[in-house]
């Protein structure tokens, strides 16, 4: 199934499509006001921009000194080239601790890596404690969003949810509830966990560092309750020194939901007296991405969501339509890095408008990439065939003006001559499902200019 | 100054009062433009497709077509975009250079190049613009409100020089409408849910007279103004400017 597809099926219920767009929408504008508000907005950008170029064009070094200085502080480094890798030292490390019970608070990385069914099935009970995390989980869905991964839910879905796992009344929407019911039963979850997991926003070289930025706190509470903290980085996750930190925390929030700043800015450097803190930093994929210069911008990224949310694809389509950790335009050019032939798709599923790239806070060049993505695909094969063929066709017809005006004279008199039904039917013309074919006008431009030119003034 | 009309292939074919208007436009402004009649198409098509490498011949034709002109206007920022942007994929030679740096779109050239700001004449009429992505964020002929909160560009000048008329305030100042080229085809339904959209917040804010720079957009806006059977009329903004001279 390609995006398209799904993209259909979502937008085929026009009324959840309306709100998704709009509550999406609703986003995007707090975060306009808010980074109007700041008059050297477009200069951190450029400042975050160069920062990140800076560190990975020096990546093995920073990841080097950030290793030596989080060893220093005590923790413990491991290195995880795939998800696989990473699957197995944090099982690992949990067994370690003859530990059953973990909590984790939003990590994308550990849902790239697919490490919850990893562990359950290894008897191990891993609980998201962010409640759009958690309601995701008891459905057993995917996120569909970076910031925001249940806000292809609307509350009465929550409300059935809850219903089904958490014992709340049927039919019961009421926010306040349903939050009310999530934050007792996560509670329990919380002092029972012997193990908090953690995702790395950002990760100083200098001092060995992690940030975690959290509106919810969550991640908090599980590290401070817990006896053993695993926090999981992808290497692109490095920042070179700690004054480099505010230039990102100021783009972050205002970037992902319009705040000034998370309400949580969480550094966690050592472990606290008699506990473990290991940091698991993970390639999965990243350096080969890293080895493609038309690409390697993408690993910039900071996951504000801020490319997602003003995204009029994204915002029609949905995030489940993606089928990819990371949705919207920045996993468009993420995905087709991972499997080419899967993802094949989803750098067409772009009407290049170039909006992304102008939020974009690190400024990633998304849409001219989804662009040449179109063009490493078209290379490699992996458009479909038919596409491929008629626009090999239409590039001989167009280098011949001759063919050219005729080609151009057949279309016009097709649609004049062929009856409304043949020319609106579904399967032939896509185009017409919505809208109305232009009505053939009796002479083209070119012929216009021809009787001009023959006419005397 | 040699000045050279571009026709997009489906303005030529669907749209030729666009072409007709541009060129009449412009001789009021004291250009004499001319149509070359070996052009055919710039090849985005099929660039976006991404089947660039097919269109590389295209690209040649258009350069062979065009290298001889000072500027190249085209009713169209898109294809100008795309001429200025992708045609990096030839061999830089002089004439390569020359039609990508003399590619303008219409509004463009007639406001950068000619340095016109103000179209005398009389257009009362409730305006909606359409800004094309192409137009504003690829060749920056107008504000992006990722940017600023200032609502201001090429068109927006030009059009409010006119007596009478009346700006739409939009709710979603510079959306998509979901064209893309081959995008409506591929992705036929999110194409159609976002021309849909467009097309409503005009409505809602009392858009009669729906105009833009790019006469792709406006194609595929009018394919929904006409399906809805709504009381909007679409014009190129060529056709407006032109009009008003006369
Ligand atoms: S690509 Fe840019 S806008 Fe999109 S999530 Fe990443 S940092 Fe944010």
């Amino acid at each position: 199934m390609n995006h398209a597809t799904r993209a259909a099926k979502f937008v085929g219920d026009a009324d959840r499509t309306t709100w998704h767009d709009e509550t999406l929408w609703f986003v995007r504008a707090k975060r306009d006001k808010a980074v109007y508000a700041v008059p050297e907005f477009q200069d951190l950008r450029e400042l975050a921009s160069q920062i990140k170029d800076h560190t990975l064009s020096k990546l093995d070094t920073y990841l080097e000194q950030f290793e030596e200085q989080a060893k220093r502080n005590g923790v413990h480094i491991h290195w995880a080239a795939d998800a696989a890798e990473h699957n197995a030292i944090i099982l690992d490390i949990i067994r370690q601790h003859n530990a059953t019970r973990v909590v984790k608070s939003k990590s994308m990385l550990t849902e790239e890596c697919h490490l919850n069914p990893h562990l359950l099935s290894n008897g191990i009970e891993v609980v998201d404690t962010d409640l759009g995390e958690r309601i995701i989980q008891l459905r057993d869905e995917a996120p569909s969003h970076l910031v925001l991964p249940a806000i292809h839910l609307k509350k009465e879905d929550v409300g059935e949810t809850f219903f089904k796992h958490l014992g709340t009344a049927k039919g019961e929407v009421d926010p306040q509830v349903l939050t009310e019911a999530a934050r007792q039963h996560l509670r329990a979850r919380f002092l029972a966990a012997e193990v908090a997991i953690s995702g790395v926003n950002f990760a100083v070289a200098e001092t060995g560092g992690v940030v975690v930025c959290t509106n919810e706190g969550n991640a908090d509470l599980g590290v401070n309750l817990a006896h053993v903290h695993i926090a999981a980085m992808g290497i692109e996750k490095l920042i070179p020194r700690l004054s480099d930190l505010a230039v990102f925390t100021r783009l972050l929030a205002r970037s992902a939901t319009g705040q000034p700043v998370t309400t949580y800015t969480s550094h966690y450097t050592k472990p606290a007296a008699g506990k473990e803190m290991h940091i698991v930093i993970v390639d999965n994929g990243r350096t080969k991405q890293l080895g493609r210069p038309d690409f390697r911008a993408s690993l910039k990224c900071i996951r504000c969501g801020a490319c997602m949310n003003t995204c009029p694809v994204y915002r029609r389509s949905g995030g489940h339509s993606y089928d990819f950790t990371v949705p919207g335009p920045i996993g468009a050019i993420l995905s087709p890095n991972i499997d080419m032939k899967k993802h094949s798709s989803l750098p067409f599923a772009s009407t290049l408008c170039g909006s992304c790239s102008d939020v974009c806070p690190v400024k990633i060049d998304i849409h001219t990439q989804l662009y040449k993505w179109r063009q490493v695909l078209g290379e490699a094969n992996e458009i479909p065939a038919s596409k491929k063929w008629s626009m090999k066709l239409m590039g001989r017809l167009l280098t011949s003006p001759k063919a050219f005006g005729v080609g151009g004279k057949l279309a016009r008199h097709g649609i004049k001559y062929l009856p409304y039904s043949l020319t609106h039917a579904r399967h032939f013309n896509v185009w017409a499902v919505a809208r109305e074919l232009p009505t053939p006008p009796k002479q083209s431009f070119r012929e216009w200019y021809q009787q001009q030119a023959n006419t005397p003034a | 100054m040699k000045v050279a009309l571009f026709v997009p292939c489906y303005v030529d074919q669907f749209y030729p009062q666009v072409g007709i208007a541009s060129l009449q436009l412009l001789e009021k402004l004291g250009v004499k433009a001319e149509f070359p009649a070996a052009q055919t198409c710039c090849g985005q098509p099929l660039a976006n497709s991404g089947c660039e490498k097919d269109a590389l011949p295209i690209y040649r034709h258009y350069v062979d077509t065009f290298s001889d002109y000072d500027y190249v206007v085209a009713p169209s920022g898109s294809c100008v975009y795309h001429v200025r942007k992708h045609f990096d994929k030839l061999e830089q030679t002089p004439a390569v250079q020359q039609v990508r740096t003399s590619a303008y779109d219409l509004i463009d050239f007639i406001t950068t190049v000619l340095g016109v700001t103000e179209i005398p004449g009389t257009f009362p009429h409730r305006v909606g613009l359409h800004l094309s992505c192409h137009g504003q964020r690829g060749l920056h002929q107008a504000n992006e409100s990722e940017i600023t909160p200032v609502r201001d560009g090429q068109l927006r000048r030009l059009l409010g020089s006119l007596n009478g008329i009346e700006l739409t305030e939009l709710d979603r100042n510079d959306e998509c409408c979901g064209f893309g080229g081959t995008f409506c085809v591929s992705e036929a339904a999110i194409s159609a849910r976002m021309g849909q959209d467009r097309v409503a917040d005009h409505e809602r804010n009392g858009t009669t007279v729906l105009t833009g720079g790019d006469m792709s957009c406006l194609m595929h806006l009018e394919g929904i103004v006409r399906r809805r059977q709504l009381p909007m009329r679409v014009l190129h903004a060529a056709e407006i400017l032109n009009g008003t001279l006369s």
